[in-house]
């Protein structure tokens, strides 16, 4: 016994020891899984001398969630899509940085500057954009897959292999999408409508997944699935025969923020950590890897040829894009009815 | 480990007497401030008021009750019907955790006889082989299970290279596959009680009963099964209660989308859904469930000392 | 006379004690086939090779599981240790003190953390540390380990001890030894096997645990299982088969050793 407690106890000790010795600087971000690569990671980490810690989540609604119940204060950096910048920062939980304190905010492209949810980006630098429809394996069904009957009214040879996002935001705003109605719409029969649509097409789904939506793809467990852009792309690059649709009725668009997070332990790390982010060199790493497309400039002599030309990454001219609203409570409340009854 | 529970029921030494209290008082205070503390605060939660976006308000309704048992439409207008949804998936989990128990209990309950009946030497191997994945980790069993199973995977690949099918059968994202993987996790907890309880089975009465012209399957259900009765009863308890929470099998076997209680709850905590006051009134009721099982365990236990 | 049947056989329980194994292992031996396999599609064999394990140890991800190991090993550790202490002195105070105030509910109490679901353990929990506004982090995990270890290290305590008559502290006691001395160099060594016993269940069922960690780890904290549960989301890669493999030696190597306590009991007995 003695000798178990003296192991336990040197255990302890050099474990705690281990953190002490490097706790000189950290970073600790709160990021989309399977989204930067780990070299980029230990780049900002030998670059800057500091100790970078990745927690990731599934979802913009999960990391809202772990934030309210208690996780704003323990992060740095966060990733939330466009709408989740507006609802983070309407929930106060975003710091905001001057200019001085991001000298490369001239890197931005014009275009993400001045956005709706964060004017003038005082708490967010842009990092990926891309789209969200679905790829199809193409072994499976030949048809036409520019539609998004795939999902909510799908062919024979896909019903019950399909895989849909774990995420009311993008989920419904498809379906919303689909039957034509404006997202966070108030008019009760369409918002029935809505209702009746993701229950009947349910029974066409094998399972609800986003950080799986790859894998179901390529193990082949499912033969369709809504899925982000990159991520198709990567399915496909590993090895699966699917095709990513940019459906006639429209689909959905977004862009990824790194924000400064409230209460930030590391404040100036992590805008050390989005200045870094900002290079050319390093939004063209992200890109590399997560197949997306970066909102910074002069990232173009840094990108891989697959990238350039991948269709995943060239929607159609066209096509009816569309970002995904933050609807008040009132109708929000009832999205989550309609998210909870399907779910359940 | 022969001999009872440790309950201190038996013949009492009294070497250490007077310090009963001070000696108990670190597994009462941990227990107790971090066990029972929490529960009586969750048990507070589940009749707040649930805050927009995740969070609790502290103001005292039911809504988190209400919202269990009674569907008031889509708007939240309608007069109220009874919510079948959240009993169905109470239902699916006790049938599935039933379902697992009983299927357990068949293949266990032959294993543990069959090894408890063993020469001692050769018991102790047999022993051995049966533990081992007892003490395997949880996540990674259930994980093989995913990987033996899915349509690409060997087994399909197996029968399909075999001729002995033409398409892959699909297991995966089933309420099959959810069983299976229950059914796999707990197997161990059911073979072991059950071995303990034979390996004090007195034979002589099985001898008795055989004097007594009884056939295999008379002495099997009228002697043997009777004197083994709590280990049977505690394998059943120890696959039945985690089967009914469980949260790995659905969620990795399941798809997410045979919801079972356990990923109800993690979904009001994790999830979009954001709804901390119904995932606390959800875990009562779960509670709830488990401890009256657990009442009637204890009773029949009782019943059976006397 | 009739040979007299034997009474302990049952037809076809031998053949499902083997299916029994066969369910049990097939799975775990099929990951660890392929935790081999050299190619990177899981389900095509590309022969053998050692790749994967040595992408385990140096590769890209290598320090992630590294730290998530450390941390695993540090809490189960650290609980085991803590709940072992913790059951010793239950156990002492049920079988060895008499009767005292809080007895009878005592026993209830201690077996608590095995009767409530780990799911609903792990949110109450989360709620109580975010009610009390606690950071979740390493320490969190910590408590709420060492809470349901207190029973897995009871019960193999307990029952070793309710095995040892009083009669050699009672020995000891008329031979002047304090009551602290008789604990010490008379039950506490009697006690031994059934200690490692119940440190070892202990500690298992601590590096076993996913959910509740789940539920209170903080930011930047992961142990092995979560890390898995992250990792294998994105596919069941062979690296993950490898790190399983890795997990499925040192169960066996610990039911090995708890064997050897059992054994060690037996002969002193």
């Amino acid at each position: 016994m003695k000798n178990l407690l003296k192991t336990g106890a040197s255990a302890l000790a050099l474990s705690l020891m281990a953190t002490v010795a490097t706790a000189e600087g950290k970073l600790s971000i709160y990021h989309w899984f399977e989204y930067i690569p780990q070299e980029l990671l230990d780049k900002f980490a030998a670059e800057y001398d500091v100790e970078v810690t990745l927690d990731t989540y599934d979802s913009n609604e999960a990391l809202l969630a772990a934030l309210k119940a208690g996780k704003l204060g323990q992060y740095d950096v966060a990733v939330p899509g466009d709408y989740m910048v507006e609802i983070m920062g309407k929930e106060g939980m975003l710091d905001t940085f001057t200019d001085d304190e991001m000298p490369l905010k001239g890197n931005i492209l014009p275009q993400w500057m001045d956005v709706g949810f964060d004017p003038g980006r005082k708490s967010s630098i842009p990092y990926q954009w891309g789209s969200t429809s679905f790829s199809v394996n193409r072994d499976v069904y030949s048809g036409d897959i520019q539609t998004t009957d795939i999902i909510f009214n799908p062919p024979e040879e896909l019903k019950g292999k399909i895989n849909v996002l774990d995420t009311a935001g993008e989920t419904l705003t498809l379906a919303s999408i689909h039957l034509g109605i404006p997202q966070c719409t108030t008019d009760r029969e369409q918002l029935k409508a809505l209702n009746d649509l993701v229950q009947n097409a349910k029974q066409y789904w094998a399972s609800f997944g986003s950080d799986v939506a790859k894998d179901v793809l390529v193990s082949g467990d499912a033969a369709a699935g809504m899925i982000w852009n990159g991520f198709g792309m990567k399915a496909r690059e590993e090895g699966a025969n699917i095709e990513y649709a940019y459906p006639a009725q429209g689909y959905i668009v977004w862009m990824d923020n790194v924000v400064l997070l409230k209460d930030a332990p590391n404040r100036e790390n992590a805008l050390k950590f989005m200045n870094f982010l900002l290079e050319p060199e390093n939004a063209a790493a992200v890109t590399n890897y997560a197949r997306y497309t970066a909102g910074v400039k002069g990232v173009e002599p840094f990108l891989e040829e697959a990238v350039k030309s991948a269709p995943e990454l060239n929607p159609p001219a066209g096509g009816n894009p569309q970002f995904v609203q933050a609807c008040d409570e009132e109708v929000q409340k009832v999205y989550d009815t309609i998210w909870t009854n399907l779910k359940k | 480990m022969a001999g009872g529970l440790g309950q201190g029921t038996g013949k009492s030494a009294r070497t250490y007497a007077g310090l009963g209290v001070p000696l108990i008082l670190p597994a009462w205070l941990i227990i107790g401030i971090f066990l029972v503390v929490p529960i009586l605060i969750m048990l507070v939660y589940s009749f707040l008021t649930k805050e927009f976006r995740g969070g609790v308000i502290w103001e005292p309704t039911l809504a988190a009750y209400d919202q269990f048992f009674f569907d008031r439409g889509l708007f939240g207008d309608e007069p109220p019907k009874i919510e079948w949804t959240y009993i169905l998936i109470f239902w699916r989990s006790i049938w599935q955790a039933g379902l697992a128990t009983v299927l357990c209990l068949l293949i266990g309950f032959p294993t543990a006889w069959f090894i408890a009946t063993r020469p001692p030497n050769s018991r102790t191997i047999w022993l051995f082989l049966i533990t081992v994945p007892y003490w395997v980790n949880l996540l990674i069993r259930t994980i093989s299970m995913k990987f033996l199973i899915r349509d690409n995977g060997p087994l399909n690949q197996w029968l399909l290279d075999a001729g002995l099918i033409s398409e892959p059968i699909h297991v995966i994202n089933t309420a099959t596959a959810v069983q299976l993987g229950l059914f796999y996790s707990y197997l161990p907890f059911m073979v072991l009680p059950i071995y303990a309880a034979v390996e004090r089975y007195n034979f002589a009465l099985s001898e008795a009963a055989a004097d007594l012209y009884a056939s295999r399957w008379v002495t099997l259900t009228q002697v043997i099964i009777p004197s083994v009765k709590p280990g049977i009863i505690a394998g059943c308890i120890l696959v039945f209660v985690p089967s009914l929470g469980a949260f790995l099998a659905p969620d990795l076997l399941g798809g997410a989308k045979n919801f079972m209680i356990g990923s109800l709850i993690e979904e009001q905590f994790k999830g979009a859904a954001g709804n901390w006051p119904f995932g606390a009134a959800a875990a009562m009721i779960l509670l709830t469930m488990v401890l009256i099982v657990l009442i009637f365990y204890a009773r029949s236990q009782a019943r059976g000392a006397r | 006379m009739a040979k007299k049947p034997d009474l302990r056989r049952f037809p076809g329980f031998y053949g499902i004690t083997l299916l029994c194994l066969f369910l049990l292992y097939a799975p775990l031996i099929i990951v660890a086939i392929y935790s081999f396999n050299d190619s990177q599609s899981i389900t095509i064999w590309g022969g053998a090779s050692l790749r994967w394990y040595e992408d385990v140890f140096w590769g890209l991800e290598a320090d992630k599981f590294k730290q998530a190991a450390v941390n695993s090993l540090t809490i189960a550790v650290t609980a085991a240790i803590a709940a072992t202490i913790i059951a010793t002195m239950a156990a002492t105070a049920m079988l060895r003190a008499g009767s005292f105030r809080g007895k009878g509910a005592s026993f209830a109490l201690i077996n608590l953390p095995l009767m409530v679901p780990e799911i609903v353990t792990a949110v109450a929990t989360l709620i109580f540390f975010s009610a009390i506004g606690f950071t979740t982090g390493i320490m969190t995990i910590l408590v709420a380990h060492i809470v349901f270890c207190i029973p897995f290290a009871y019960l193999p305590i307990a029952a070793r001890m309710e095995g040892i008559e009083d009669v050699y502290e009672q020995a000891a006691q008329d031979l002047y030894a304090t009551r602290w001395e008789a604990f010490r160099l008379v039950l506490l060594p009697l006690m031994m096997p059934g200690i490692i016993s119940g440190f070892l269940l202990a500690f298992i069922i601590s590096l076993d645990d996913f959910i509740i960690t789940n539920f209170v780890k903080g930011a930047g904290v992961e142990t092995l299982p979560t890390a898995i549960f992250g990792a294998v989301k994105q596919g069941i890669k062979p690296n993950i088969m490898a790190i399983s493999t890795l997990l499925l030696l040192v169960s066996i190597l610990f039911v090995t050793l708890s064997y050897f306590a059992g054994r060690m009991g037996q002969n002193r007995q």
